[in-house]
């Protein structure tokens, strides 16, 4: 069947099997390939984008169940060259190593921030645990989650002004 | 000018890996897509063990967008295609034939049998439902010791036994000690126990993938392997394919932890099957296929027997291991419980040492490399033997360890086992891990709880490891019958603009070689840190490599650029004093210029390149270059260190273990870049405290892996992990210019024992000296209501012997 979504700012429309899943989809049709697969149990969360404005796990979401709605990828994040400050607070921070599990680890943060734009460690912990990562022990991605909390916070200049046009950016 | 003054080595650099990895714009084997790519989905067995009876792809051959299936005959009519062992530890060792797709038999479940050629991934898939397959089911043998026993049935028939090999070392008959035996018939004090190693899962985060494109005159082939150099050589080797015309690019590669350091038969299969079609074609696995199908770790019986005098000095060690290889021998599966062979001693001065190993063949996936490969599973044993040891001396653990360990004034030291330990300070370490851990403080909360009965209770665990890394000099891989040798290659190419490119053996998949890399030769040429890129993971770049595991990227690759660098410098300084004519000798290096001694006169390394580029002005005799090569094989491995101590909570209600405080002081030498080393001490404390508490391969009667997915396999998440307290102490290593010790595997190695030091500690007083890992609530409850769990429970009972199952334990 024919579906119209929405993907980091440009309108796809195509044919899809049903059995499409919404990860599959971006990654074979749309060449979005910077969403990854990790498992095929939804235990990962490698492939975590944002299903208007929500976190959701793109291999648990059918293609079609996307119809009209808006992705946002980690490839959709960086605005005019200039990144997401929880992208940027990865980098600081060395919260990653392969990078594979990064894109999910990002945009399930991104929304972690949204719901609880202070978050304290635990919370933090709390907020990742559907997220796998198997280099960094979780410390420092703790430690860049919390970071960008305080680079988004309310006040926080012009910075958090920018914030305004990200899905899910919270801070406000 | 671009000179550095402040030294790149020992700074903080943020990584230039993560631009790319944090935007998307990755390149991870499964993102490739080429014109006209074929996808490849493999069947697999369901089964353990049974004889294949027929195959039947014809349904399969019509169904939609299907291009070919292929069974293990198809792609190998003769039968004659092994996948390589690198590693033949004892020239009698047993090896059976390990096929590209299983034709006869399969020998475990997941072995793959047939693959389908299809014109996306799930027509591919789709037709895998159509393949009819008539199997005869065969004996199933599962457990170290019953795969042992006189009557088991075979895994391979044709070998006429389950055992691989016996691997023996002792100190006596090496002349490196005295005799065990002896040892323990004139001991004052001998605790003998039996521990048990789990079957692990490395799980890399990035399952495996490989595309093939055969339309160009080299065959390329793109593969999430920690490996492109040896997998080149050996695909050649084991496919007949000459070497020249094959190419090998490990892209981006998501993790890796000794899990993709083999050769598959999976990669064997896609340039089979590229080759025959003339196409390009990929093979991307799902996890499920990944947890049975890619090499296991760990698994082994340790029988370890250990002497002391009452004043708690130690006089000897026996250890006898029994390691499960699984179905098959991995690229070098034999040899891991044999790396572990010079570390159970460890860091204490035993006058007497045995070693025995049985390898033993079971049907269950294969095992080979998870990261430390060996050494944690010394470390574990050695560690827990001394807590014992301590508890029947009646002495303070830490006392038994710093009685026994060798002083900072003995280095270098020769151990029992033959290996010099060039550097090291357990003193300085211990002190202060001892201070971050508040020691005494934790040790008198703990003694208050026990009085007072509380509920939850509190135990203090130890590990002071050492391990042998940066594997290694050639002559001693030689010496074990290794595969290949240790060295690295690194070359520095000059370009005209003052820029530089590194090439680098040294395979990175996570590591971050290429931010450490740009440091070092930062440092070396004094040239900018961002002038410097690093170029890796590609044969037709980087021509020569033996690529990234055992810690050795630094310690040997790294150090392979140095001396690449040394040799761009001696180059430059000829035709430094041509252009500034003076002699060679009247030049000073620093900073990236050369100066002539006494006045203002200089030149700096970006104008000697460009004089070289243009060539109009050289010396007689001198060519128009600067580039350079070198490649380096190390006299010594590096031996880091550090003491890890672990406070964990018990519930003696509930079983559950809560870890309280986890400092860790790590001796790796000097420091290139300390951010970078700092996470690969959290990523390995992660996997090693997740052996301890969390993980396990568990098979059922028949054979079938019942954590096959994430959701049975419990990798840890942030939640189940502790913040860590990480520190160092800096003793550089003498072995090497930089000083550097590895550091990719230290974590990983100390801190198992660690938690189970801890978590027996906190139960000891309820009679309990032992629980199998993982030490899941239901185990350390049950340990606590029924006194001591004897590990040694392994291969009986009902449903015992079965490989990771116990007993009392299995997937509870």
């Amino acid at each position: 069947m024919r579906i119209t979504v929405n993907v980091d700012g440009t309108s796809y429309s195509d044919e899809v099997e049903p059995r499409t899943l919404l990860v599959h989809h971006l990654r074979e049709k749309l060449g979005k390939v910077g969403t990854v697969v990790g498992c095929d149990t939804s235990n990962c969360g490698a492939c975590t984008v944002h299903l208007d404005g929500q976190s959701v796990k793109s291999c648990s979401v059918l293609a079609v169940q996307a119809d009209g709605c808006e992705v946002t990828t980690v490839e959709g994040l960086a605005r005019d060259g200039e990144l997401h400050p929880v992208q940027k607070a990865f980098h600081d921070n060395h919260a990653l190593q392969c990078g594979f599990c990064t894109p999910g680890m990002i945009m399930q943060s991104i929304d972690l921030l949204a719901d609880n734009p202070d978050p304290d460690e635990k919370a933090v912990r709390e907020g990742l645990e559907g997220n796998l990562c198997r280099c960094t022990g979780y410390q420092n991605i703790v430690k860049a989650v919390r970071d960008a909390a305080h680079q988004m916070r309310p006040g926080a200049g012009p910075e958090a002004e920018r914030l305004g046009s990200h899905v899910g950016g919270g801070g406000e | 000018m671009t000179a550095t003054v402040e030294p790149e080595i020992g700074k903080a650099r943020l990584r230039k890996e993560d631009a790319r990895l944090i935007t998307g714009s990755t390149r991870w084997t499964d993102n490739l897509s080429l014109p006209g790519m074929l996808h490849l989905a493999v069947l697999r067995s369901p089964f353990a063990h049974a004889k294949i009876v027929s195959v039947d792809t014809s349904a399969a051959k019509t169904a939609p967008g299907v291009i070919a299936v292929y069974t293990g005959k198809d792609l190998d009519p003769e039968s004659t295609i092994g996948m390589p062992c690198a590693w033949p530890i004892t020239p009698d060792m047993k090896s059976p034939r390990r096929p590209v797709l299983a034709s006869d038999t399969v020998n475990f479940a997941g072995e793959g049998l047939a693959v389908v050629v299809a014109r996306t991934s799930a027509e591919a898939h789709d037709a895998l439902e159509s393949i009819d397959v008539e199997y005869e089911d065969l004996p199933v043998v599962l457990g170290i010791e019953n795969a042992l026993a006189e009557d088991s049935p075979l895994v391979h028939e044709e070998l006429g036994t389950n055992r691989n090999a016996l691997w023996v070392f002792d100190s006596a008959e090496a002349g490196t000690g005295s005799s065990v035996e002896d040892a323990i018939a004139n001991a004052e004090v001998t605790v003998k126990r039996r521990f048990r190693q789990q079957r692990l899962v490395p799980a890399f985060m990035e399952p495996r993938a490989c595309v093939v494109d055969p339309t160009s005159t080299q065959i390329t082939m793109w593969a999430a392997t920690q490996v492109p150099h040896i997998l080149k050589t050996m695909a050649s080797l084991t496919l007949g394919i000459p070497e020249h015309k094959l190419r090998v690019i490990a892209p981006d590669v998501g993790g890796g932890f000794g899990g993709k350091i083999g050769v598959l038969p999976e990669e064997m299969m896609c340039l089979l099957v590229a080759q025959k079609l003339g196409k390009p074609v990929k093979w991307n696995e799902s996890r499920s296929e990944t947890m049975v199908a890619a090499h296991h770790g760990r698994d082994q019986i340790q029988d370890i027997t250990i002497t002391a005098k009452r004043d708690g000095t130690v006089t000897g060690l026996k250890v006898e291991l029994l390691a499960d290889m699984g179905a098959y021998l991995g690229l070098v599966g034999p040899g891991v419980p044999i790396l572990g062979a010079f570390m159970f001693n460890s860091i204490y001065k035993f006058p007497a040492y045995h070693f025995a190993c049985t390898n033993v063949f079971t049907n269950t996936t294969l095992t080979d490399a998870y990261r430390g490969a060996g050494r944690p599973e010394a470390t574990f044993g050695i560690e827990r033997i001394m807590d014992e040891l301590a508890v029947e001396l009646g002495m303070e653990p830490l006392e038994l360890r710093e009685k026994n360990w060798i002083k900072h004034e003995e280095f270098p030291f020769t151990t029992v086992c033959g290996l010099t330990y060039d550097s090291g300070n357990y003193e300085a370490a211990t002190a202060k891990a001892k201070e971050l851990f508040d020691y005494d403080g934790l040790r008198r909360e703990q003694a208050e709880r026990r009085a007072s009965k509380d509920p939850v209770q509190l135990g203090i665990g130890i590990s002071t490891f050492t391990e042998m890394c940066g594997l290694a000099p050639s002559r001693v891989l030689g010496s074990l019958a290794y595969g290949a040798g240790g060295w690295e290659h690194a070359q520095i190419r000059m370009l005209a603009t003052g820029k530089v490119e590194v090439v680098t053996g040294a395979s990175a998949h996570g590591q971050g070689h290429e931010t450490a890399w740009s440091q070092i030769v930062a440092d070396q040429l004094g040239v900018a840190f961002e002038d410097v890129e690093v170029l890796h993971g590609d044969t037709q770049s980087s021509h020569k490599g033996l690529d990234t595991y055992g810690s050795r990227s630094l310690v040997v690759g790294g150090i392979a650029v140095v001396k690449a660098a040394e040799k761009v410098i001696a180059k430059a300084r000829v035709i430094a004093a041509h252009l500034l004519e003076c002699a060679e000798d009247d030049l000073e290096f620093k900073n990236g210029n050369f100066t002539v001694k006494g006045t203002e006169a200089a030149k700096n390394i970006a104008e000697i390149a460009f004089a070289a580029f243009m060539a109009h002005d050289l010396p007689d005799g001198v060519e128009p270059s600067l580039d350079s090569d070198a490649t380096y094989d190390p006299e010594n491995f590096s031996f880091p260190h550090g003491t890890h101590l672990c406070a964990t909570e018990v519930d003696t209600e509930t079983g559950r273990v809560t870890i309280r405080s986890y400092v860790c002081v790590d001796d790796i030498g000097s420091v290139v870049n300390p951010i970078i080393v700092e996470g690969q001490v959290h990523g390995g404390l992660a996997q090693g405290i997740a052996q301890a508490l969390y993980e396990e391969a568990v098979y059922d009667e028949s054979g079938t892996l019942q954590s096959g997915t994430f959701a049975d396999y419990l990798l840890p998440s942030a939640v189940d992990l502790p913040h860590f307290v990480t520190d160092r102490t800096e003793t550089p290593a003498t072995s090497n210019p930089l000083g550097v010790k590895g550091v990719g595997e230290a974590g990983t190695i100390a801190s198992t024992p660690a938690v189970v030091n801890s978590v027996i500690d906190a139960v000891r007083q309820f009679g309990v000296d032992d629980i199998e890992m993982p030490l899941s609530p239901m185990r350390v409850w049950h340990a606590i209501q029924h006194g001591t769990t004897d590990a040694g429970d392994v291969a009986t009972g009902a449903g015992g012997g079965l490989g990771s199952i116990d007993s009392a334990g299995g997937a509870q």
